[in-house]
């Protein structure tokens, strides 16, 4: 029987090593998976590369593994956000690399990468700083840079609802970069705030095939990182 | 600067009101943060506008009333907005398809400089402390038909924004068509920057002045565009 449900968020991402290279969906708030990355923090994983959009608000979540000395590196297209503090302290002393991507290049690198293209090409970036150094080509007349696709040891993700096969559904805006990621994980993990009987879902409403999935946890009341924000919340 | 004080020119509304009259009725549209959000609110009567955010929406609606909505309902501004009926969400890679793909458009972004070969720059001032930040910009001005831009036509200190070189570091090579400022409507032209409309109580030669490359005076072939 395929069953990818396991019972706590800290067995879900025990297997996370030193050096790893972890996507985290999410948007600012929007499908940020808390849970999971709090049980990361306290699993104790280190040297991390973390590819997420932005560098997280506050002192829990992403922003948290970042403020435990977790990460390493950040890959992600907007490191300030409002509320945005721990890391730009870490950058500007020299503790943390940011490699910065233009957004819709980061999202066709995980995409690429999910689905096994190694590379391709794009507009964006060409005659601007991120494009310096960049291999280039030229097609039809117009100037296109080369990216690389993006994969991951492990993916982590929020989703509104699972099945026991890995099916997902997110909430509204908190697919963004959720569903491309799911697919470039190599062990996808995934926080859902239902995880349901096979059948439950509409499969022509499933988001994401279960066969991106590796691990589904059910968190059925997961935190709001705004509301723990707004309450000066720190994790650990 | 007594003659600044005096000059009448747009509103930060008006300016977005102007550039909204521009804007065909139909399109697709993407806003960026500050002013140009604010065409939603001066959107020409008989016109419909479908609002893209990339981070995963079309067919977003205004902001919720205070402390209503749903966290995971934001803009790419990361602010809570609303969903109007027929809207759809999607991914971050289909979203990029939508404005990559050239199925976008208008885009109307605000700026820090703009050059007189439509060269944009409005993402870094490239100060050694900041914390480079890019977020969508270069994929929107690469991938969208029409880039509209609004934006004082000066710095607080007085600097032209229309320039003849951007000296930011740029987002994107040629690709503004329009700028919207207090002070006028200005064209980027094979031959640089043509004035198109003036605002209220400004004349040619104080845009000129304020604008940091030659600005050809209103074609009278292309006015009122």
């Amino acid at each position: 029987m395929i069953d990818k449900r396991i019972a706590t968020v800290g067995e879900a991402v025990a297997d996370v090593f030193d050096g790893a290279t972890v996507m985290v969906g999410g948007f600012g708030e929007a499908g940020s998976p808390i849970e999971l990355l709090h049980a990361l923090i306290d699993q104790g994983a280190t040297d991390l590369t973390v590819i997420n959009n932005n560098t997280g608000s506050g002192e829990v979540g992403l922003a948290a593994l970042i403020k435990a000395g977790r990460v390493s590196t950040m890959i992600c297209s907007y490191p300030r956000t409002a509320n945005s503090t721990v890391f730009p302290e870490l950058y500007r002393s020299g503790r943390i690399v940011l490699d910065l991507v233009p957004q819709g290049t980061l999202a066709e690198r995980i995409r690429a990468g999910g689905a096994g293209i190694p590379a391709f090409y794009t507009p964006t970036s060409v005659g601007t700083p991120l494009g310096v150094g960049k291999e280039t080509r030229v097609f039809e007349g117009r100037e296109y840079v080369l990216e690389r696709g993006l994969t991951a040891d492990f993916a982590l993700i929020k989703a509104k609802r699972a099945d026991r096969y890995g099916n997902l559904v997110y909430n509204k805006t908190a697919r963004n970069f959720s569903a491309v990621m799911a697919t470039a994980g190599r062990r996808t993990i995934v926080q859902a705030e239902v995880v349901d009987e096979p059948g439950r879902i509409d499969p022509e409403s499933v988001v994401t095939p279960g066969i991106f999935v590796n691990t589904v946890v059910e968190v059925p009341n997961p935190l709001l990182e705004s509301a723990l924000v707004a309450q000066g919340a720190s994790y650990p | 600067m007594t003659d600044m004080a005096r000059a009448v020119g747009w509103s930060r509304d008006e300016m977005a009101r102007r550039a909204a009259v521009d804007i065909p009725d139909g399109s697709y549209v993407n806003l960026g943060i500050g002013i140009p959000e604010l065409v939603t609110s001066h959107v020409p009567e008989g016109r419909e506008f479908i609002y893209h955010t990339e981070n995963g929406l079309l067919g977003m609606g205004p902001s919720p009333v205070d402390g209503t909505g749903d966290p995971e309902l934001i803009n790419a501004g990361k602010k809570r907005v609303t969903a109007l009926p027929g809207a759809a969400y999607f991914h971050h890679a289909d979203s990029f398809a939508m404005i990559r793909g050239g199925h976008l458009d208008v885009c109307v972004l605000g700026a820090l400089q703009v050059s007189n070969r439509g060269d944009l720059a409005n993402w870094s001032t490239g100060a050694p402390d900041a914390i480079p930040a890019v977020g969508g910009a270069m994929d929107l001005v690469a991938g969208v038909d029409t880039i509209l831009v609004i934006t004082q036509h000066t710095t607080k200190t007085g600097e032209p924004k229309l320039v003849e070189s951007c000296t930011f570091p740029l987002t994107a090579v040629g690709v503004v068509s329009r700028i919207f400022t207090d002070l006028a409507v200005v064209d980027v032209t094979e031959n640089g920057f043509e004035l198109v409309e003036l605002a209220p109580g400004i004349d040619f030669a104080h845009v000129a002045k304020r604008t940091g490359a030659p600005l050809a005076p209103i074609n009278p072939d292309m006015s009122g565009g």
